[in-house]
């Protein structure tokens, strides 16, 4: 296979209608394990991509005072079923720039496939950057997923990210975390993921509130069946003068399933004001027979559920709508 | 059947321990508004939480018939696809939930304008509120208005309305009044529980409660002089020791 034929193997794999996608003035970066099969660019962003022997290194970067309209389009994905993709990336956003990026990762057919990634993000002063991960996993599990993430965001820069796991068999998640945010920034952090099967997530993010005025929220959504496991660590900690936090966790555990949840909140400034929810159970009985005196049985009531808890954020539907 | 659509008879349930409901016996007609009147504690959400067959309310013994059949034993999503259903006095919030799937959940016609109208029907705007989550941004009063815009998509044969005033400002209460009159004329039946003798006043027939069984049955405009009179004044103790034997 060609490399445009391995771009639209992947693109396949997601359901993507890419002749509506990609019109001239969307940017796209695809990466199949170590090669990368599509680039295109548009003015203010630029990226450079080496190929490594089991992966690529990549540094992107958008250009000051640059807002980019449509998303950039990133696709990461390992066809076989077997396979290692190690990706390194250096993002920055420079000074009041704005993009957002939509990234898919695909692995449909994966029964040994590991997909590590490592991050450095750098929001520069008033920049806007915002970042829709989605993973597309086949039935079986069978992928370990790893990011890693260092994300600096500096002061009046808003910086959002956005994990969706809900297609296929989780397999094994290690998800890292870490933002240290400047003042009168804003940070957002949400995971959505659906585990089954024997698949085990680990999810740990911690935001430090370096700056007054520095918001900052954690949201985990979490719904795991059959014999998942998962293990959540949510750290929020203002040092800063009139910062703002929230963590929320919420975990659906069906069946034989497995839920720990740690949300911290730490605050070092009598000033700031941090609040955190936490709620891991069965599904809700109110919620359950509501549904059901609808007429819905209990495994439809139980899947509605999960499906609300799971569903995107509001600001993100319409790009997503666009996009697929 | 003779017009009856559901039949209540001997009903007797005790949760944790505790005798709620007591031999309750009830005949609700097809077509008409009925109300359970009664003070709190009396037994009356007790009673249509075992009429729908809501888990912990299983009854000791008894028979529920819905439309002839002895629905006793079914589950509550069976009963509810036979046409009987509920709205809760406190709706439940679903987060990430749309209200127009909700409202399309148990639809009988599952498309965005049947959505929008029922939405019209309980006095919202639909371009407002189709793409808002049933969350805790909705306040109480417009969740338990969503949720019977939900029934009303239903289509069902019987509702079974807890406390339908609670959380409504007035205004809307006078929507939900006229909607009852509405679902009336379409030949839904309505049972409504409640202690509010505004809504016992939208009433065809009214049943009074205490102490987990029915005093008396028949007349609104008896029943409501009665709650008014005697009910309301009388300390819930004194009521369950000296008036329970001498109901009118």
């Amino acid at each position: 296979m060609n490399n445009s034929d391995t771009a639209l193997e992947l693109l396949k794999s997601l359901g993507i209608d890419i002749g509506h996608v990609f019109t001239e003035d969307v940017a796209k970066i695809q990466v199949h394990q170590n090669k990368v099969v599509g680039l295109h660019l548009v003015p203010g962003l630029r990226v450079q991509a080496d190929e490594m022997k089991d992966g690529i290194e990549a540094e992107i970067l958008i250009e000051k005072g640059m807002k980019i309209e449509k998303p950039i389009h990133i696709c990461f994905g390992v066809l076989p079923e077997e396979g290692l993709q190690k990706v390194k990336l250096h993002i920055r956003a420079q000074e009041e720039s704005k993009a957002m990026i939509l990234a898919h990762c695909t692995f449909p057919n994966a029964r040994q496939v590991k997909h590590i990634m490592d991050a450095d993000i750098e929001i520069e002063h008033n920049a806007h950057y915002a970042y829709f991960e989605r993973h597309v996993h086949g039935p079986k599990g069978g992928v370990d997923v790893i990011p890693n993430a260092k994300v600096h965001v500096q002061e009046g820069a808003e910086f959002s990210t956005e994990f969706e796991l809900i297609k296929g068999s989780a397999g094994n998640i290690e998800f890292q975390y870490e933002v240290n945010a400047e003042a009168q920034s804003k940070t957002e952090m949400t995971a959505r993921i659906s585990g089954t099967n024997n698949d085990q997530i680990r999810l740990h993010e911690t935001v430090r509130l370096l700056g007054e005025y520095s918001m900052g929220v954690i949201v985990s959504h979490i719904a795991l069946k059959q014999y998942a496991i998962a293990d959540i660590e949510n750290t929020l900690v203002a040092h800063a003068p009139f910062s703002r936090g929230h963590v929320d966790c919420k975990e659906i555990v069906v069946g034989n399933a497995q839920a720990k949840a740690v949300p911290t909140v730490l605050v070092k400034n009598p000033t700031a004001h941090v609040t955190h929810e936490a709620a891991i159970g069965s599904v809700d009985a109110k919620q359950l027979v509501t549904l059901m005196a609808h007429g819905l049985n209990e495994d439809e009531a139980t899947d509605l559920i999960i499906e609300g808890l799971l569903s995107k954020k509001q600001n993100w539907q319409n790009m997503i709508k666009e996009m697929e | 059947m003779d017009g009856k659509i559901l039949t209540v008879d001997d009903l007797t349930l005790s949760v944790q321990n505790k005798k709620i409901l007591r031999g309750i016996k009830m005949e609700i007609w097809a077509g008409h508004i009925h109300a359970i009147i009664g003070p709190n504690g009396a037994g009356k959400s007790t009673l249509v939480s075992a009429i729908m067959g809501l888990p912990g309310y299983k009854p000791e013994q008894g028979k529920i018939c819905f439309l002839g059949e002895n629905i006793t034993n079914l589950p509550v999503f069976e009963r509810a696809q036979r046409g009987l259903t509920l709205a809760w006095q406190e709706p439940a919030r679903f987060e990430g939930l749309s209200v127009e799937k909700f409202i399309l959940t148990g639809a009988k016609n599952k498309c965005h304008k049947r959505a929008e109208e029922v939405l019209e029907m309980v006095g919202l705007d639909p371009h407002k509120y189709l793409n808002r989550a049933v969350d805790k941004t909705l306040s109480g009063g417009e969740r338990k208005r969503i949720e019977l815009a939900s029934i009303i998509a239903m289509e069902p044969k019987l509702i079974l309305l807890d406390e339908p005033d609670s959380g409504i400002d007035i205004d809307a209460l006078e929507k939900i009044f006229s909607l009852l009159k509405k679902l009336k004329q379409d030949g839904i039946t309505i049972v409504a529980i409640t202690h509010s003798l505004a809504v016992l006043s939208q009433a065809d027939h009214a049943f009074l409660m205490c102490c987990g069984k029915i005093l008396d049955k028949g007349d609104v405009n008896r029943i409501a002089s009665y709650f008014r009179n005697k009910c309301i004044p009388c300390n819930h103790d004194r009521f369950m020791v000296s008036t329970i034997e001498t109901a009118p």
